[in-house]
């Protein structure tokens, strides 16, 4: 027999539907744009560690709408946001369902600061969390592991993450999000809205880079940790077509050095840059996880109303 | 034999493992903001019994275990093998000692075994989740005792110890829970 029933209860549905309602009100009330953007389009993205699902004929469902949303700020928008889904081919487990709900919201004017203190303004309403603790992804690491994540030997992290399993192999990026993922979110007191901020250069994705005084090359991104869990990860956006189009580029290289399959850069998207993307700072937020912390439900597939392997 | 991605992965799948057939336990996703996505697997080794912790990079992908389980009979023993039949095939297959080890108190012969099958060649043998055996040697009880007062031990056929109820006798025969390797009851007629 076929499991034809949801994996949601109604409570689950309710929360959901409240939650919706919540996050419309919040932007209301600061005169934020809702937006629609498509997610099925001609192009995905070059994200070596996100893999589009391709539609034959068509292009790629979407792995998040950010290309859009930054052609309508191109375009002139003024700050936008939007509940959309969003597709990774590959992601399945408790935390992950390859068809997920993001949040995603632009702030055209707003610097990295102020759009992380609008952040934990929703996620504290919407968790009833109010402590808000900043940490440097650099210092944290380096607290919990004693190693630091950009100037260690690559063999020493090696070492450190070993201990416990046998690894496959890893390059030292992948050492860092290994030890990331497991033994320093781990370490993040559950309790509180924790914000990491100055990720390495290597994950800046689509933020804009900045030098720590050491002149290691930090990016201007952020993420949101709580009840063991990553719920939002934010950018001062990239606005540089020149540095876009390279970044592109050394996907590709990497794609190609992995046997992935290649990806063509969005040519829209550096078209709208080069017209000229205004100053801003934009975050995305896992919906469904935040149910998963409103709810202390462990199995997102339990979130959603028809997880993956009944949809 | 196909190959399994990680994505594959899911509890009861075999698989080979540094040369060794594995049963999945456990698969989580693991994955890091926008980084490297893992796999962290629990193993079965099935030759052992013991459980491996492996951490894959989602994507790899591990050869299939031929590995099925197949129900037969157990004929007899040589003293080095441990003889088995497929009673529809009426095909034999010698175990050896590694194959029946946690098996070889529960087995007796004709009763119908678990046979784990690893490119042909038994792996592992179950024996039944209930067996019949008769007691050969036990303390003699105290008439008027009921089950589940007190308890004694009494040895086998197979040479295996089970605690028994103070009213079960020598050369009675009685049922065993092997999983649990505890008496279940008398039977009949014995």
């Amino acid at each position: 027999m076929s499991d034809w029933r949801p994996g949601t209860d109604a409570r689950a549905l309710k929360a959901r539907a409240m939650l919706y309602r919540q996050v419309r009100a919040f932007f209301d009330a600061r005169d934020v744009l809702e937006v629609d953007t498509p997610q099925l389009a001609s192009h995905g993205v070059t994200d070596i560690h996100i893999q589009c699902i391709a539609v034959p004929g068509y292009g790629y469902l979407q792995s998040s709408p950010e290309y859009h949303m930054k052609r309508l700020l191109a375009a002139g928008s003024g700050p936008i946001w939007q509940i959309c889904r969003a597709y990774r081919d590959g992601e399945a487990g408790r935390r992950h369902n390859p068809e997920f709900t993001l949040l995603e919201w632009y702030r055209t004017g707003y610097s990295l600061d102020d759009l992380i203190r609008e952040c934990c303004t929703l996620l504290s309403e919407l968790l009833a969390l109010s402590k808000v603790q900043r940490y440097a992804f650099r210092e944290l690491f380096r607290e919990v592991t004693g190693l630091d994540p950009l100037t260690a030997d690559t063999d020493a992290l090696r070492a450190h993450a070993a201990r416990h399993t046998e690894l496959p192999a890893l390059d030292h990026a992948g050492l860092v999000d290994y030890l990331m993922a497991t033994e320093v979110e781990a370490a993040l007191p559950p309790e509180q809205l924790s914000v990491v901020d100055r990720f390495p250069g290597w994950a800046a994705a689509l933020a804009q880079t900045e030098h720590d005084p050491d002149g290691a090359e930090v990016a201007l991104r952020f993420e949101v940790y709580a009840r063991g869990m990553e719920l939002a990860n934010g950018y001062y956006e990239l606005t540089d077509t020149a540095e876009q189009a390279a970044r592109f580029a050394r996907d590709q290289a990497r794609r190609a050095a992995y046997q992935q399959p290649p990806m063509a850069p969005d040519p829209y998207l550096l078209a709208a840059l080069a017209h000229g993307l205004p100053a801003c700072a934009g975050v995305a937020v896992g919906l469904d996880r935040v149910l998963m912390c409103q709810l202390g439900e462990s199995d997102i597939r339990r979130l959603i109303t028809f997880p993956h392997h009944n949809a | 034999m196909a190959t399994y991605s990680t994505n594959e992965f899911k509890s009861g799948l075999k698989v080979m493992l540094d040369g060794d057939p594995c049963a999945i336990v456990e698969n989580e996703f693991v994955k890091p903001g926008k980084g490297q996505a893992f796999n962290r697997v629990r193993l079965r080794n099935l030759k052992t019994g013991k459980i491996w912790e492996r951490t894959f990079k989602s994507g790899e992908s591990l050869e299939g275990a031929d590995v099925m389980d197949v129900e037969m009979q157990y004929l007899y023993t040589d003293g080095e093998f441990w003889h088995f039949m497929n009673p529809e095939s009426f095909e034999q297959l010698p175990a050896d000692e590694a194959a029946v080890r946690d098996a070889i108190q529960w087995l007796k012969e004709e009763d119908m075994c678990t046979v784990t099958l690893f490119n042909g060649a038994p792996l592992v043998v179950a024996p039944p989740n209930f067996v019949e055996m008769e007691i050969i040697e036990t303390d003699p009880g105290l008439k008027g005792d009921t089950a589940g007062t007190g308890g004694k031990p009494a040895k086998l056929s197979t040479g295996a110890t089970v605690r028994v109820p103070l009213f079960v006798q020598t050369g009675e025969v009685i049922k065993i829970d092997t999983r649990t390797g505890e008496y279940v009851s008398r039977v009949k007629g014995g």
